[in-house]
């Protein structure tokens, strides 16, 4: 993880004294744009852009705070996309518990296969997570409550609290901008709190942590629930927002598709998880009329980023202005 | 070639766009289906070149009126097929969505426009479930679909003497339908279902899964699943000498652009059910002529059906002056269709388009007279046969 | 239909011996990516790509240039060796220095530009390529139909794979080479050229999977997503026997082949994941794979 370890050089150091003023900015900057992108935007096409965004966010928790790679984490944006749309749709739930419900199963799913694959490192870490998320894919594929290739279609997108009808897209808008901030915010919390330092220390060097008294492998299972939870609520709103959940979902390329949205944007910052799923959302969206173009500009991308700037786009300026973002 | 006709089609479209006419009706029709992936070959761009031909064949600039075909590339996913289609919806004001195969992908689409101002004209996806129950007042489903692929293969087999099945079934959803519908028709016209094996979806190696299927003693094999499976499963079939020992392969779900891609060498003798063959009267040579110098390669059924949707579609437009969806396609079914391709049909009520079926056999490469002399015509399926009746669909727009 | 005790022994062995087919290209593919692995430490995403590529190669040279399977044999392993060369000489080699993750990026990026470039060009649904007249037919076993073109490719992957391990185990070129990766800058003060030796090595493995592809083109169908799936389960089979071992990835490429056969017979629906329930419990009972040294 050098480039990990080269963003992180640069400290926090405000550790208990609340936001730098710098994130203070960006986040107000973040609100102001969710609350002006809807009306020159295409909400339905912002919603999405926003839910890929916390679903990288939350994979870029475990990969750029503890460096642990999963080449699995399709399985809890699939599952929990999954759960909340059969709960929302045959159990008739309120969207609000369903995408609680959504995003338990993939905490639950998270603590089960990160209790089994924290004890390896490196590839074999990333391998272990794509044998368990391949076998969610087999389960979604075989269970009789996922429809299988055709997916859960039509969920409803219902009554907010049971008052508040999220037919429109713009009620519901507001509500996909206050779970993603939430989420934002909640990671922000995470990476900056004691924990996070923790993980850090553990990341630049684990048997220095492992020697300081630290049970360095419930640090790691509790920040891979953590992120499979987040994910899943990624999924969950994912399954409102479009009415649908599918075995795109939990496919391994999503897995892929992940990862490659949190190079682009910069892995180990904050903030760069949302820049990478907004261009990778935004290129898969307006390229969508030039066919296999997609995939040959999506492999150039990967080369390009992987060969010029490995820090990411957010990972280049932060080091550019000197300042951790 | 491909891109020179897509020139001077769009070239065509931007002159009618700038003929002024008085009392224009503007329509825009967005085709969506896959570009990229496993159906590109049988829907994708030829689609659209069918879509453009059938503006042109309508004579819309003659009669006062401005068509936009645009178009989009679904990748065989559900949830880029909504996506695209609320834009187009929303923001571009698209009045129809034309093709779209995946079933999962046009039952996504479905759902959008069973609430919105838009016709959906389906052509390229297979699940009868559009017009059954997730039937919608405004989406009319043309070319073919599963039930009837069944339907076709599983009796007209019988009647030549197929009595006994073994299936050969991909293990999802769609696979599960087929293989359930085609043993339902089976057994009604008086064959046996000997067995099936299960393949995982999608499968590379299907020798293993055949043997089993030899083993059974089966006379039809059928291969209840779709795209590359059944490519694949056809070509090893040939290669492990079953369709030589004697069993015959029956595709429930195969194109001829996929017999193209076989070779006839391999695909000699399969048996399957199209609603369109390039070869079958002189208009549908002269339009697959004019469409091959576009494209580059014949007509699937699927672009032909996209080109009749739409021709049909622009004719009830024309009829009631309007792009109202409720009013559009309800004229749609109220006309009978005539076009050179299917010739003369109705839309029912439940949106299912009827014509007849043909079940075809796939000439011996010394049978065929030249490229694309794919198929002999084994049986024509009659239109009221051919598809599922309406009242077992269980369409809630005709209880 | 088919339980444990209603197969019959006869129909149980030709169902081992197909599964030893596919296990055939399970073997050439992961020693390619093991040796990769094992010599360069770079996880070559790209090698799915690459075999699919030795099959187009395979059919272009026969339909532009009427080149036969026979020479395609050779030529095509060479011809997409090459491309790795030069891939390797211009991006991969940059990559050595960081964590394996840039070369999995790297070489997954390679892979799409690949299978979009073949998709561009020649369409998604597959290109006939017939199997070479003196293979064809078959020979009846008694308990099956066993098609010669089969018999071969199995003679074929077990002459290639017995032939590379020797050539990396037991002579000293593969003394070198696996010297170099272990202290490259000792190695390379004994005179031999190491980036050289590297950038072939990489050339080699991407050579087998090319070679893999021409095998395949007959049986499979010659279509831009071959290896797309293929290389997922090529991984977890290099996986299982352990990253970077010769003689495991050959040994595990032909057994999973054998089990993932028997699969087939008793639970065909699960015959795509149980190499990875095998991949998972391996790795959770031996943490390096069955033939793997711990690091």
């Amino acid at each position: 993880m050098t480039a990990a370890v080269e963003t992180s050089g640069i400290k926090v150091r405000q550790v208990s004294g609340g936001m730098p003023r710098l994130h203070i900015a960006i986040f107000i900057a973040l609100l102001a744009a969710g609350a002006v992108a809807p009306f020159l935007l295409y909400p339905v096409f912002v919603m999405k852009v926003m839910c890929f965004a916390l679903f990288a966010c939350a994979f870029n928790l475990l990969l750029g705070y503890t460096g642990l790679l999963s080449f699995g984490h399709a399985a809890f944006f699939g599952i929990a996309s999954y759960v909340c749309a059969h709960t929302a749709k045959v159990w008739g739930l309120t969207p609000e518990l369903a995408i609680l419900l959504g995003t338990a199963a993939a905490a639950v799913l998270g603590l089960l296969i990160g209790a089994l694959s924290i004890r390896r490192q490196g590839i074999y870490f990333a391998m272990v997570t794509l044998a368990f998320a391949q076998m969610v894919f087999f389960f979604s594929l075989q269970a009789p409550f996922t429809g299988g290739e055709d997916g859960i279609q039509a969920v409803p997108r219902g009554n907010l609290f049971g008052l508040i009808s999220l037919k429109s897209d713009f009620t519901l808008y507001w509500l996909v901008l206050a779970i993603t901030l939430g989420g934002l915010l909640a990671i922000y919390r995470i990476i900056h709190s004691p924990f996070g330092q923790v993980l850090k220390a553990i990341r630049e060097n684990e048997p220095r942590a492992i020697s300081l008294g630290y049970r360095v492998n419930r640090y790691k299972l509790a920040t891979f629930v953590l992120s499979a939870a987040l994910a899943g609520l990624a999924g969950s709103t994912k399954a409102i927002v479009f009415q649908l959940a599918s075995l795109t979902d939990v496919h391994w390329s999503m897995s892929g598709e992940v990862v490659l949205m949190t190079l682009i944007g910069g892995m180990g910052t904050v903030f760069g998880p949302l820049v990478g799923a907004t261009v990778i959302v935004t290129m898969q969206n307006y390229l969508a009329t030039f066919g296999a173009w997609v995939t040959i500009i999506q492999g150039v991308t990967f080369v390009v980023c992987v060969m010029l700037f490995r820090e990411g786009i957010v990972g280049v300026i932060s080091k550019w202005i000197k300042k951790p973002l | 070639m491909r891109n020179t006709g897509f020139l001077l089609a769009s070239l065509a479209a931007s002159l009618m766009a700038t003929s002024a006419l008085a009392q224009d009706i503007s329509v825009k029709i967005g085709v969506l289906n896959d570009r990229s992936g496993i159906y590109a070959d049988l829907a994708g761009e030829g689609s659209v070149v069918a879509a453009r031909m059938a503006v042109e064949d309508f004579g819309a600039e003659a009669k006062g009126m401005k068509v936009e075909i645009v178009s989009a590339d679904h990748q065989n996913k559900p949830d880029v097929a909504s996506t695209i289609t609320r834009q187009w919806l929303d923001q571009d004001g698209v009045n129809a969505v034309v093709d779209v195969p995946t079933s999962s992908a046009a039952l996504a689409v479905n759902e959008i426009i069973k609430g919105a101002n838009a016709a959906f004209i389906n052509s390229g996806a297979g699940t009868a479930d559009l017009t059954g129950v997730a039937c919608s007042p405004h989406t009319v489903h043309w070319t073919y679909d599963t039930w009837a692929l069944a339907n076709g293969t599983g009796s007209a087999m019988v009647k030549q003497g197929g009595d006994t099945w073994f299936f050969l079934t991909a293990d999802y959803a769609f696979g599960h339908a087929l293989e359930r519908d085609t043993t339902a028709v089976v057994e009604k016209a008086g064959g046996k279902v000997l067995g099936h094996v299960r393949h995982p979806f999608p499968g590379t190696d299907f020798s293993s899964f055949l043997l089993q299927a030899q083993s059974s003693g089966a006379k039809v094999i059928g291969l209840a699943n779709a795209g590359g499976d059944t490519v694949n499963a056809i070509k090893q079939a040939s290669e492990f000498g079953i369709t030589q020992a004697g069993q015959t392969l029956a595709g429930l779900l195969i194109f001829a652009n996929d017999i193209h891609a076989l070779g006839l060498q391999t695909a000699q003798g399969l048996v399957l059910t199209e609603s369109f063959y390039w070869d079958m009267n002189d208009s549908t040579r002269e339009w697959s002529a004019r469409f091959e110098k576009i494209d580059g390669d014949k007509p699937s059924m699927v672009q032909a059906g996209v080109y009749a949707g739409v021709l049909h579609y622009l004719k009830a437009i024309e009829a009631t002056k309007t792009t109202n969806a409720d009013e559009v396609v309800a004229k749609m079914k109220e006309m009978p269709t005539d076009d050179p391709l299917f010739g003369k049909g109705v839309i029912r009520a439940d949106g299912r388009k009827i014509h007849d079926m043909y079940l075809f056999r796939v000439k011996s490469p010394e049978q065929s007279k030249g490229p694309w002399d794919y198929y002999e015509t084994l049986e024509t399926i009659p239109a009221a046969e051919a598809f599922r009746p309406m009242a077992d669909g269980n369409c809630p727009l005709v209880k | 239909m088919f339980e444990l005790l209603g197969i019959p022994p006869q129909a149980l062995f030709g169902q081992l011996l197909l599964g030893l087919i596919n296990g055939s290209f399970y073997a050439i593919l992961s020693l390619g990516l093991a040796i990769i692995f094992g010599l360069l430490n770079i996880i070559n995403f790209a090698h799915g790509a690459q075999y699919m590529l030795g099959a187009f190669v395979a059919w272009m040279l026969l339909n532009y240039l009427g080149v036969s399977y026979w020479w395609a044999l050779l030529l095509a392993p060479i011809i997409v060796g090459i491309t790795g060369v030069i891939l390797e000489r211009l991006l991969v080699s940059r990559l050595y220095h960081l964590d394996h993750l840039y070369g999995l990026l790297l070489t997954f990026g390679l892979a799409l530009i690949m299978q979009g470039v073949l998709r561009n060009q020649y369409g998604i649904s597959g290109l006939p390529y017939t199997i070479p007249t003196q293979l064809a037919g078959g020979q009846n076993l008694g308990f099956m139909f066993l098609p010669n073109y089969r018999g071969w490719v199995v003679a074929a992957s077990l002459v290639v794979c017995f032939a590379t391990w020797f050539v990396i185990e037991k002579t000293r070129l593969g003394a070198y080479l696996r010297a170099a990766t272990e202290n490259p800058t000792l190695v390379s003060a004994f005179g031999i050229n190491v980036p050289r030796m590297i950038t072939l090595t990489y050339g080699f493995g991407v050579a087998l999977a090319g070679f893999a592809g021409v095998l395949a083109a007959p049986i499979y169908s010659v279509n831009p997503n071959m290896g797309a799936d293929l290389i997922i389960v090529v991984f977890a089979v290099v996986v299982i026997g352990g990253m970077g071992s010769i003689l495991g990835s050959i040994i595990t490429g032909f057994g999973l082949g054998l089990i993932e056969g028997l699969t087939k017979v008793f639970y065909p629906e699960g015959s795509s994941v149980v190499i990875f329930v095998i991949m998972a419990i391996v790795l959770l009972i031996k943490p390096a794979g069955l033939f793997g040294r711990t690091a």
